[in-house]
């Protein structure tokens, strides 16, 4: 490992723009393995100036994240920097003891980080977290830090501050936890915000709001912020320049326009024309009538919460509330909707996972409760999750994991399984010879290649894809939205398609169902209801989706801070069902 | 609260109940005579019978068993029969010196395990780590006796700094606390190390050290209390696996507890104290829990009594 020649900046500042915030040069990280130093980011420049937003886009491993904890100095015990200057305001952080660097954390460089229900502590009050991060690094009272920490509550648009003080983070939603975040991250007013996905964990609503909230707070504070996302809609939405990363190395950077516009380099081109864009995909004639393949008619689940006097239920939740819907052959059809709208839970009836009633046609067998979802049910409807290293048992070879359906269901010899299995590997896009590998030497996309060949093995009618591709980097995400497509039309079977996420819902879908709340608000072709969108819900779903373009002008909108209502209910005060009125052509639209 | 009290309260004379029907039998099937230890060698069969009639075990193991129910039930424990008096009044005044040494016992083995668990954590894989648990290792394998006369032999006999047995000052307390501590020291710093690792993995301590807190306030403040919960269970159970550990520790530092008391009865086959000594164990050990289950929800808001 040599040491990196000392570096010039990248972009020096043009005249007359205000100094660097903050400049990072020739940063290189390393971590240090059995065989050495490995380096993770490698020869990092760029500078930030007040005010401006840089985001720095990349997939996974693309060591954005890693970037942004060493200008922390947070990295990981075994990680550290080898190279390279991180300067704020002329003082070279990386050279800092830690006493040092502890009173420029969180006092002059903040963080907010990607998991708002899990960066809270649990055991600790909203307003003692506030208070701590004040009272770390200004002498003040007890009393003033108190009524700071609510004024910055409330300059994040939190409602009733005072109150929420004394809550726990459990109390709170997730865009209310992240505000939190965003409070006590700017409660200090530092130089430099360092925001790690802040918005990757959120639903599509609540991303717009602590999107418009971190701009208008960046406006009125002057703050300089790096935004890291592997989205490439609130890149150009938020930021002033983005960096693009891949594999440690910095690939290109510049003004958003000119990278969205006129990408330098072919992986920053491949990178965008993978991003899945609404109203991107052209109008196609509506596919002939066909058999049904699911038919859903009233379908209900709820479960019991809460335990009064002797441990009976007092409330219910009302997870999925006269739901009908129909699928034909050869047909995806998209549910969305946000976290808790019951779509998941709609998978889990079709599987037989959970007891449900009303009724689930499934290839022409008509089922009435969980018990008549029978194996021979579950042959024809198989599932494909959204972690695909969670639902890969890792001491299983994966050709077993494929052929396990089929020595469940008892079909074939040993022999003609595997041949199966070989053939299904190779129509999903894998090698006969990774047959007998483990599910760990496989890519995140790889692995969902593998359970998408599992659900293949049975010839089902009918594949449920609960969240399949959201956990996957967009352009392997790309590449298996394009897999499915092609599986759909060589083995003629049906999607049933679960996603909250909008553009690649309108990317694979031919008829779209949009929930709210357990119910469906509106439904019709995927031209219906993304490019005539009637229900105000499905609107502002739409509405809130970043748009990759930097050139999209947002129409105002009304700041708000809204709750979705909670399904969870008093028992027998069962919510109101919503009444579908038909537009014509079947786009049906929740009347009200 | 009231609800969950009230429902606690009935599972545990449930348990008590069950805890007596089984001592009272096992003590009922034991070849072990009673009679033949109060009558002495020298009695005549006349007078065994007498005696046996007298105390009423000639009677049916259930006629026994509800009489004894009955006692019970007006917090009568009965009369010894061989110390010539009441039960509750030889457990009442055992109690004290009993409850003094559980109290050290729990204060040393909580102060050293936590203290040793979170030291390992923040050295995790270093030398320092290997080493604290291999002591904690040691000290959950030594059997209390051998831990007993070691630190009596080495403190006591050999440096001379503490006395070897008896009761009355806090020097006379440091060893059977430390002998009585040190298993569930052994056991608390394991478990400690363990949660306190998984704790500060979480994305809450990154956010405590991104606000710029200092180490030990990270650590005291953020990662401590949600590492503590599982060791708060511990205690509660821990009030039983002592029960065992104080009839031995007491008898080797003649520590005038309930321990000595039931070692004695024991030896003697004297009914009515092994059975009180046992319930007010059973008393002890559901108290225990009892308290780790309300201090529980104190420390985390999430956990509801229910």
């Amino acid at each position: 490992m040599t040491l990196a020649e000392p570096h010039q900046p990248g972009a020096a500042p043009a005249p007359g723009a205000s100094p660097a915030v903050l400049s990072v040069e020739g940063l290189t990280i390393s971590v240090a393995t059995e065989a050495g130093l490995r380096p993770l980011v490698q020869d990092v420049t760029f500078t930030l100036s007040r005010g401006e937003t840089l985001a720095i886009a990349g997939e996974s491993g693309s060591g954005k994240s890693i970037t942004s904890l060493a200008v922390m100095g947070l990295l990981p015990p075994n990680v550290r920097p080898t190279a390279g200057r991180v300067l704020l305001g002329g003082t070279d952080l990386l050279a800092l003891p830690e006493s040092r660097m502890r009173a420029i954390r969180g006092d002059r460089v903040a963080m907010i980080f990607q998991e708002p229900m899990t960066s809270l502590n649990p055991v600790m009050t909203v307003g003692a977290q506030l208070i701590e991060a004040i009272r770390a690094h200004e002498p003040v009272s007890l009393r003033e830090a108190r009524a700071r920490a609510i004024e910055a509550l409330d300059a994040v648009r939190l409602s009733e501050p005072a109150r929420r003080m004394g809550q726990h983070p459990h109390e709170l939603s997730g865009g209310m936890r992240q505000r939190v975040m965003i409070a006590m991250a700017l409660a200090l007013k530092p130089d430099l915000l360092i925001a790690d996905e802040p918005t990757t964990a959120l639903d599509v609503t609540v991303q717009r709001e602590v999107l418009d909230l971190l701009r208008d707070l960046r406006r009125e504070t002057g703050t300089a912020l790096i935004l890291i996302t592997h989205d490439m809609g609130v890149v150009a939405e938020m930021a002033d320049r983005v960096l693009v990363m891949k594999d440690g190395h910095m690939v290109e950077q510049g003004p958003v326009a000119q990278v969205f516009e006129a990408p330098r380099e072919p992986y920053t081109r491949a990178l965008l024309s993978a991003v899945p864009r609404m109203g991107s995909r052209p109008p196609e004639p509506a596919p002939p009538p066909a058999a049904p393949v699911l038919v859903l008619r009233d379908l209900v689940v709820g479960f019991d919460a809460g335990a009064g006097l002797l441990g009976r239920p007092t409330h219910r939740v009302h997870a999925v509330e006269g739901v009908s819907l129909t699928i034909g052959e050869r047909e995806t059809f998209a549910l969305v909707g946000e976290s808790g709208c019951g779509k998941s839970t709609i998978a889990k009836a079709i599987a037989g996972l959970v007891a449900f009633s009303g009724e689930i046609e499934v290839a022409g067998r008509v089922l009435r409760s969980q018990a008549d979802v029978t194996r021979e049910v579950r042959r024809q409807a198989q599932l494909v999750f959204q972690d695909p290293a969670a639902a890969l048992d890792p001491r299983m070879r994966v050709g077993d994991l494929v052929a396990e359906p089929l020595v469940i269901h008892g079909i074939g010899t040993r022999e003609e399984r595997r041949a199966k299995v070989e053939a299904l590997f190779e129509r999903v896009g894998l090698t006969r010879a990774q047959i007998d590998r483990y599910p760990h030497e496989f890519s995140g996309g790889q692995r969902q290649r593998i359970c998408i060949a599992r659900a293949l093995a049975l010839n089902p009618k009918l594949i449920v894809a609960d969240e399949s591709v959201s956990a996957l980097d967009v352009s392997v995400q790309a590449r298996v939205l394009a897999l499915l497509k092609e599986l759909k039309d060589q083995f003629g079977m049906s999607y049933l398609f679960i996603s909250h996420d909008m553009a690649v819902v309108d990317s694979i879908a031919d008829r779209v169902g949009v929930m709210y709340l357990g119910q469906i608000v509106e439904t019709g072709t995927r031209e219906q209801v993304f490019g005539n969108p009637r229900h105000p819900y499905t609107r502002r779903l739409i509405e809130a989706v970043p748009v990759p373009d930097p050139d999209h002008v947002r129409p105002p909108r009304p700041r708000e801070a809204r709750e979705i209502p909670s399904p969870v209910r008093l028992r027998g005060d069962p919510p109101a069902r919503v009444a579908l009125r038909d537009l014509g052509d079947g786009h049906l639209v929740a009347a009200g | 609260m009231a609800l969950y009290l009230a429902r606690r309260l009935l599972q545990s004379v449930l348990i008590l109940l069950g805890v007596t029907l089984i001592t009272f039998f096992l003590l009922y099937v034991l070849p072990a005579d009673p009679v033949r230890q109060i009558a002495g060698r020298s009695a005549t069969a006349q007078t065994v019978e007498s005696i046996r009639q007298q105390l009423g075990l000639d009677q049916p193991f259930w006629v026994q068993y509800a009489r004894y129910l009955r006692g019970l039930l007006h917090l009568d424990l009965g009369r010894s029969y061989l110390q010539r008096s009441e039960v509750s009044e030889l457990i009442w005044a055992r109690l004290p010196p009993t409850l003094l040494l559980m109290a050290a016992a729990i204060a040393c083995e909580v102060v050293i395990g936590l203290v040793m668990g979170i030291w390992a954590a923040l050295r995790r894989g270093t030398a320092t780590d290997t080493a604290l648990m291999l002591v904690s290792f040691a000290g959950v394998s030594a059997p209390q006796f051998v831990v007993g006369l070691l630190m009596l032999y080495v403190f006591g006999v050999w440096l001379r700094w503490l006395p070897i047995g008896g009761y009355g000052t806090a020097a006379h307390l440091v060893l059977p606390a430390l002998t009585l501590g040190l298993l569930g020291a052994g056991w608390y710093s394991r478990m400690m190390r363990s949660s306190m690792v998984e704790v500060l993995r979480q994305d809450f301590v990154r956010t405590a050290r991104a606000k710029g807190l200092t180490r030990a306030r990270v650590v005291l403040r953020h990662a401590l209390p949600n590492a503590i919960l599982p060791i708060v269970a511990m205690i509660g159970i821990d009030i039983g696996i002592f029960m065992g550990g104080i009839v031995v520790v007491e008898s080797v530092f003649g520590w005038p507890g309930i321990g000595q008391l039931a070692w004695q009865a024991i030896q003697r086959v004297d009914i009515p104290i092994i059975m009180g000594v046992t319930i007010v164990s059973a008393v002890g050990i559901i108290l225990g829990n009892l308290l780790a289950d309300i201090v529980a929800p104190l420390i985390d808001p999430r956990i509801k009594l229910r």
